[in-house]
């Protein structure tokens, strides 16, 4: 079955709903491309997105796998542009109207109240994937440990993500 | 808009005339150097080439366009490509540099989905992974509490962004109708008020 179309539309979608970030969509995009379409599966997505923070970029590439999977090399470029072509054009409109906008007086109000909302999805796309990542101890105590070690120090957060895969290997094999 | 692009925005003191218009070519290779490079988030790189290497936008700027590029939908990464691409160069300028920054991350993931494809279920493979999820858990909670500090102004907001927690996690609310719910009640509590000068002189 010819699955452009559909990449296009569910991504497009997911696309306007990054508001503060990309973690703000996996909700959706858990119902949309694991449950709905079954193009990957839970634990797949997962970790799709984890290794995706160690690449370099926009955080959000991953999409590209999940394109490619459902529906080849060319769905790897419609999901891309898909996913990030609505929402560029929107930062360009916004980008031309600013001087105007500046002006407005709901502009703050809009930033403000935004501002909680979309920490507030990232923090509900969190948990949607911890629900499938945090199994046990060991795997509570290297979320837990990257969050304190990135409170304290200056580390670039893409050598944790390699260090947890690293740990992964030695603590979490199947016996 | 467009006559900031024939004017530099800072001068710096040994301005040459090359620093006047920023040719595409450059912006694309400049959007590129950052999306290769850019490893562990994207935001002090964009910062470190654009404002002290290139100089073409300054730090006040810099900090104005992240905030507007965080209220849109979007990445940030991608919304400061489009911004800072429409300031330098306009439309051509903005696609130049968000081609640019995706390019490099996208195809490495196109890569890596086709490998995790063939050897994700290796065993080895399952445990590294289940390490950089739970590691990838602890770097968003640090965004978390890192946008935190930075985007509340008011202590109340804690109570729309557990508003929207609960409407995402419990009440299984879509993402787009939490979004409208919330952000509305939000956006009207922090609706411009009249009087705000006289109370924060209070």
């Amino acid at each position: 079955m010819n699955q452009i179309p559909t990449l296009i539309r569910v991504f497009a979608y997911l696309s306007l709903l990054t508001v503060g970030g990309g973690m703000a969509a996996f909700p959706e995009m858990k119902i949309l491309t694991v449950e709905v379409h079954h193009w990957l599966t839970f634990p797949q997505l997962i970790h799709l997105y984890s290794v995706g923070q160690m690449a370099p970029g926009p955080n959000m590439m991953m999409i590209v796998s999940i394109g490619e999977w459902a529906g080849g090399w060319l769905g790897g470029v419609v999901t891309l542009l898909a996913f990030f072509g609505p929402t560029a054009v929107l930062a360009f409109v916004v980008a031309r109207l600013w001087k105007r906008l500046e002006k407005w007086r709901w502009r703050k109000s809009i930033q403000e109240g935004l501002a909680p909302v979309s920490i507030g999805l990232l923090l509900a796309g969190c948990f949607t994937m911890a629900r499938g990542v945090i199994s046990g101890l060991e795997t509570a105590a290297v979320a837990v440990g990257v969050l304190l070690i990135l409170l304290q120090y200056k580390v670039n957060p893409a050598l944790l993500v390699l260090a947890g895969g690293i740990l992964g290997i030695f603590s979490l094999m199947p016996k | 808009m467009n006559n900031a692009a024939t004017k530099p925005l800072l001068e710096p003191l040994n301005a040459t005339a090359s620093q006047a218009v920023v040719s595409i070519w450059r912006i694309f290779l400049e959007f590129l150097t950052i999306g290769a490079t850019s490893f562990g988030g994207v935001v002090p790189y964009l910062r470190e080439s654009l404002v002290a290497r290139r100089q073409w936008i300054d730090d006040r700027q810099f900090v104005e366009m992240l905030s507007i590029s965080q209220s849109l939908p979007g990445l940030n990464a991608t919304n400061m490509a489009i911004l800072v691409g429409e300031k330098l160069r306009g439309a051509l300028g903005s696609v130049a540099a968000i081609v640019g920054i995706g390019l490099p991350g996208s195809i490495i993931m196109a890569i890596v989905g086709v490998f995790y494809r063939q050897h994700g279920d290796h065993a080895w493979a399952t445990a590294a992974l289940k390490g950089v999820a739970a590691a990838a858990i602890g770097l968003i909670l640090f965004t978390v509490v890192q946008l935190s500090k930075k985007s509340l102004t008011q202590r109340f907001d804690f109570v729309f962004m557990a508003l929207t927690v609960i409407a995402v996690n419990r009440l299984h609310q879509s993402v787009p109708r939490t979004l409208i719910g919330v952000g509305i009640m939000a956006v009207l509590f922090h609706r411009p008020r009249p009087a705000e000068k006289q109370a924060g002189a209070r």
